[in-house]
């Protein structure tokens, strides 16, 4: 700890050097942790408490409505622990530009289906005991600044009501949707108020929701699913939540090789500018270097000194691009939520991306402090 | 007193040029007793550096004894030789050679880093040699703030700092004006007369070298008391 010092100042001898080394490893470490947050959103498609849910969709195409009886059916398979339903309602609130997803589920059963969801007991039975009633995201309450007991009006688009084409809603609870999971934000409410209150369409629903008692078993039971409604008026298409997702994300291209193309591309520009930094610091001090080793200081010392310096750099800069991640994180995944649900920066890639610092640093100083850990006294004095 | 702090026996230094072997020394002998201060001087390429860094056990002999304290220094490897630096020499060179990002303090504390002692300790011993040197009062200046003298005694608060047996300077004056080199001689002879350090210092200037108890010519890598005509 006593060397601290004599490094903390050879590291900022070259102060603006330093500080703009400092801070292209800043930016490079935080472009590090925003890229393995979106990646966590593609690559975690389903979290933990989304494993073994399927989801069942009309067989050629995902806006084809299912008849209700088809929930009924399913639940009589094997290795189906339960089945619920969910619909698209469309509609608008106030401006078209106020996108967000409204569903209407049946209250109880949809939220035992959804865990990652939660709200307070009292809420929960407030939405179960009003047909009007609807639940909506925390972020979606702040957003419009919707309080409990606010009567929320839709304009429909494809379902008009029977009193008219505004369904207006009590709001009757707010829920908070677990840190890792991907569930977009949406407003809920009841089925069977949709069901009796729309002009046409009664008795159909959007998708099927099933949760499986063996997560292993997904790819059997989907296959039985859509086996069961073969050559039916409804035939259906049934994949994992984490196929349907993947399968979105590939329409956007493989994030994955994106994500590891970019970082290649930062961190190889890192390891010049780092590189360039350290030869040149290990150069400048040749005579200063030759003092130290003159006192007493080891070869071994000079070189440990260099190496701590070198990894002093990539730890300030990286830990402080990687907390600047985890600051802006959380706000990026609120704000992207609807578009780009599940950005979620792990514990593991932080962890992950303060080894790569270090590893960067002992990698850039290594050359530098080995060719000041051989200096020769006589030789290098005489450099003055 | 006059107990011998450092001798050479049949030193000899040879330097390998690409295909030229040069030497620099040989066959050379010395004896430097304790409380000596010794001047050597000679001609520009005779070899005193080299000499001095032998002595001061930066550089090893091609041949022959080098012993300072009973210790054959040239039988160490560079880590022994590095920790015994650290506890026996103090060296002040021409270019003063401070650390630019260290206040003055913090520079004579330096050598102290490899010593155990605790950081108060540390502060308290560098106040003191920075006292000797009569520098109390820029113990916190960089030495871009410093003028050359000053620099030159701040050079030499760090090589006294570890209290040596011996302080080897190489042309301490050599970038010096007159009358700061005279206040850095004075220095010197205060630390051997008062402080009975032994110091042997290498100058070109006469008149500095007069402040020392013996001179030595070099020249031709031969030794002797009186300078070639
Ligand atoms: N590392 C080296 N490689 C080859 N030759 C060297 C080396 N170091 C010194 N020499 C040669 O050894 C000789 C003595 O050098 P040294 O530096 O000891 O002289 P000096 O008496 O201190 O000279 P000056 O008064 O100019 O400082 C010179 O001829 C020099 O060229
Ligand atoms: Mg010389």
């Amino acid at each position: 700890m006593k060397y601290f010092a004599l490094v903390w100042a050879g590291l900022f001898r070259k102060k603006a050097r330093t500080l703009l080394t400092l801070a292209s490893l800043f930016i490079a470490f935080m472009l590090f942790g925003l890229l393995q947050a979106v990646n966590h959103a593609f690559e975690s498609g389903v979290s933990i408490s989304g494993a073994g849910r399927l989801i069942t969709n009309g067989r050629y195409s995902i806006i084809d409505n299912l008849p209700i009886s088809h929930v009924q059916r399913i639940r009589s398979l094997q290795s189906v622990a339960s089945v619920t339903h969910a619909s698209w309602f469309g509609g608008t609130y106030q401006d078209p530009a106020n996108f967000f997803a409204k569903f209407p589920v049946e209250p109880e059963q949809y939220l035992a289906m959804y865990p990652e969801l939660s709200l307070s007991e009292a809420q929960k039975q407030a939405f179960i005991d009003n047909r009007t009633a609807t639940i909506v995201s925390r972020s979606l309450a702040e957003r419009f600044n919707w309080k409990i007991g606010d009567r929320i009006p839709i304009v429909a688009d494809i379902w008009p009501g029977k009193n008219g084409n505004t369904w207006e809603f009590e709001l009757v609870g707010i829920y908070d949707i677990a840190k890792d999971s991907n569930y977009a934000d949406a407003l809920l409410f009841r089925y069977d108020y949709f069901d009796e209150n729309r002009v046409f369409g009664q008795g159909l629903v959007g998708w099927i929701i099933t949760r499986l008692s063996d997560p292993n078993k997904s790819a059997e039971v989907a296959a039985a699913i859509d086996q069961m409604f073969l050559n039916s008026n409804n035939e259906t298409k049934t994949a994992t939540e984490q196929d349907f997702l993947l399968s979105f994300a590939k329409q956007v291209g493989n994030i994955g090789l994106i994500v590891t193309g970019i970082l290649g591309a930062v961190f190889f520009t890192i390891l010049l500018v780092t590189g360039n930094t350290m030869s040149q610091t290990v150069r400048e001090r040749i005579p200063e270097l030759a003092v130290l080793k003159t006192i007493g200081f080891t070869n071994h010392g000079i070189l440990g000194l260099i190496l701590s310096e070198s990894v002093l750099m990539t730890l300030i800069g990286g830990g402080l691009g990687l907390l600047t991640a985890m600051l802006v994180v959380p706000g990026a995944a609120d704000a992207l939520r609807s578009l780009l649900p599940g950005m979620f920066l792990t514990y593991s890639s932080v962890l992950y991306g303060m080894l790569l610092a270090l590893f960067l640093g002992v990698f850039v100083g290594a050359i530098p402090a080995i060719k000041a850990m051989r200096l020769n006294i006589v030789d290098a004095l005489g450099e003055k | 007193m006059n107990q011998p702090i450092a001798t050479l026996t049949d030193v000899k230094k040879s330097y390998r040029n690409g295909r030229h072997k040069v030497d620099v020394l040989s066959d050379l002998n010395l004896e430097v007793k304790q409380g000596e201060f010794l001047a050597l001087m000679g001609p520009s390429g005779s070899g005193k550096s080299t000499l001095l860094n032998l002595l001061g056990g930066m550089d090893k002999p091609t041949a022959g004894a080098v012993e300072v304290a009973g210790k054959r220094i040239d039988k160490m490897n560079q880590t022994q030789l590095a920790g015994w630096r650290a506890n026996h020499i103090g060296v002040v060179f021409q270019f003063y050679n401070l650390l630019p990002v260290l206040s003055a303090q913090k520079n004579v504390e330096l050598p102290l880093l490899l010593h155990k002692m605790s950081a108060a300790e540390r502060r308290k011993r560098a106040a003191t040699v920075l006292e000797i040197v009569d520098l109390t009062d820029r113990a916190g200046h960089r030495p871009a703030e410093l003028s050359g003298g000053q620099q030159q005694r701040v050079a030499i608060a760090r090589a006294l700092v570890t209290d040596p047996m011996l302080l080897i300077c190489d042309e301490p004056t050599g970038d010096l004006d007159r009358s700061t080199a005279d206040e850095i001689m004075g220095l010197l002879e205060t630390l051997n007369r008062e402080y009975g350090k032994t110091i042997i210092m290498v100058t070109h200037d006469p008149k500095a070298a007069e402040h020392a108890t013996h001179i030595l010519y070099l020249d031709k890598g031969r030794l002797s008391t009186e300078a070639a005509a």
